[in-house]
């Protein structure tokens, strides 16, 4: 039972850091988002640290949102789904332990590259610490819900977009609480942990719908 | 369909073989009718005790050789029900039958369509399961593999496995069963 899970884990962390794999792609694309909006807000070190943590969420979404296409879609395209559908193993499982590993591989690596990525944005080391947090609590509920968009379209050629589209809307929730409970980190009155526990609990209900919703499309998928 | 025979689909192009291997691997669901095992393991359903060999042959080219067949074997269970007698191959041991061995520690991305057809069937091997379906089991491969993929075929049956096997070059299999499909109106219903 736990060598086939750890088998397709260490498979998934292998191709993800290997060559063609998004780990490195992702944050790249993460210090890109940061380092473009000073320029178009302009160098207001007070209002770059007001929305350093919503710039900070905002560019981990999107750096997600890059790597989930081939989640699945790689898979199907040399017939491994086929056989990962066929081979009888509890498909929601399989979904989990891909995304936790797609999570390791490319989540983890922004999670890592926040704190220094928020000192270009100003912000203070409580702030810095409160984002960091809320990005490791809130991002593997971005890569669980972006499984279900990344099933959805599998069966498309050019499915990244239209994923996009399926996924932004419902990762709002996410992305509300997690800045809100960054920012209560930061002005005093506000208790952190009320938002925080939502976001904690949003992702943890994210591992059970994300995986049951994604297994089902991908069974649809493969008539 | 019983234990130990191979059943070769015939017919033109686009009559249905690859879908009718698609259905009995589970992947297309059933219109009508039924599809039963006897004689399997109980706990397991039917599609667990098949191989599907189809035409995309799921080669990962990030990874090198033996961890692709590595991660099959692990992947996917055996099912060894009585009828069936197959012992168990070693990733590596597999890839020297198939006349691959020497590339084991090479990326797939490097080997050439045959070569990745080859490490495709070597899945076969490591995992031993009684049933295989085969869509075009022969094609990309030269005369010595065929010769080696119709010896595998063979010792399967002998083993008590079950062949079914869409192709368009005659294959030497014994005991064999032949199934023509042509434009008709409906294909015929398989219970295996």
């Amino acid at each position: 039972m736990n060598g086939w899970v750890s088998a397709l884990f260490l498979r998934e962390l292998r191709l993800a850091v290997r060559v063609g794999g998004s780990g490195v792609v992702g944050v790249l694309f993460f210090l890109a988002v940061v380092t473009v909006i000073p320029f178009g807000v302009g160098p207001d070190l007070n209002l770059l640290a007001r929305i350093g943590p919503a710039i900070l969420w905002i560019g981990a979404l999107l750096a997600t949102l890059l790597g989930l296409d081939r989640l699945f879609q790689a898979d199907r395209d040399d017939g491994a789904l086929d056989l990962i559908l066929m081979s009888g193993r509890s498909m929601e499982l399989v979904v989990l332990v891909k995304c936790l590993a797609h999570w390791m591989a490319t989540g983890l690596p922004l999670v890592l590259a926040a704190p220094v990525f928020a000192i270009f944005l100003n912000l203070d080391p409580v702030a810095i610490g409160a984002v960091t947090l809320t990005l490791l609590v809130g991002t593997p509920a971005l890569t669980l819900i972006g499984a279900i968009g990344a099933s959805l379209t599998v069966t498309l050629r050019r499915g990244g977009l239209l994923m996009a589209v399926l996924v932004i809307p419902l990762a709002i929730p996410v992305l509300i609480f997690g800045v809100s409970s960054a920012d209560a980190a930061i002005h005093d009155p506000v208790p952190f942990l009320t938002p925080f526990l939502i976001l904690c609990a949003l992702s943890l209900i994210a591992a059970v719908i994300g995986p049951f919703a994604s297994a089902t499309a991908l069974r649809f998928a493969s008539d | 369909m019983s234990g130990g025979t191979a059943l070769v689909v015939t017919g033109p192009n686009g009559v249905g073989k690859s879908s009718l291997l698609r259905t009995l691997a589970g992947l297309v669901s059933l219109m009508e009718g039924t599809l039963r095992l006897e004689g399997g393991e109980t706990d397991l359903t039917p599609f667990e005790h098949t191989h599907y060999f189809g035409h995309q042959d799921a080669v990962k080219p990030a990874l090198s050789v033996q961890e692709n067949l590595a991660f099959w074997r692990d992947f996917s269970a055996p099912a060894t029900p009585e009828s069936f007698a197959a012992g168990t191959i070693r990733p590596l041991e597999a890839l020297d039958l198939l006349g691959i061995g020497h590339t084991a520690r090479l990326p797939a991305a490097y080997l050439s369509a045959g070569q990745k057809r080859r490490l495709s069937l070597a899945r076969l091997l490591v995992t031993p399961r009684p049933i295989w379906l085969m869509d075009e089991p022969t094609s990309a491969l030269d005369t010595k593999s065929e010769a080696t993929l119709l010896g595998l075929m063979n010792s399967h049956l002998a083993h008590g496995g079950m062949i079914v096997t869409a192709t368009h070059t005659p294959l030497a299999l014994t005991p064999m069963q032949k199934l023509h499909l042509d434009t008709a109106p409906s294909e015929p219903e398989e219970t295996a």
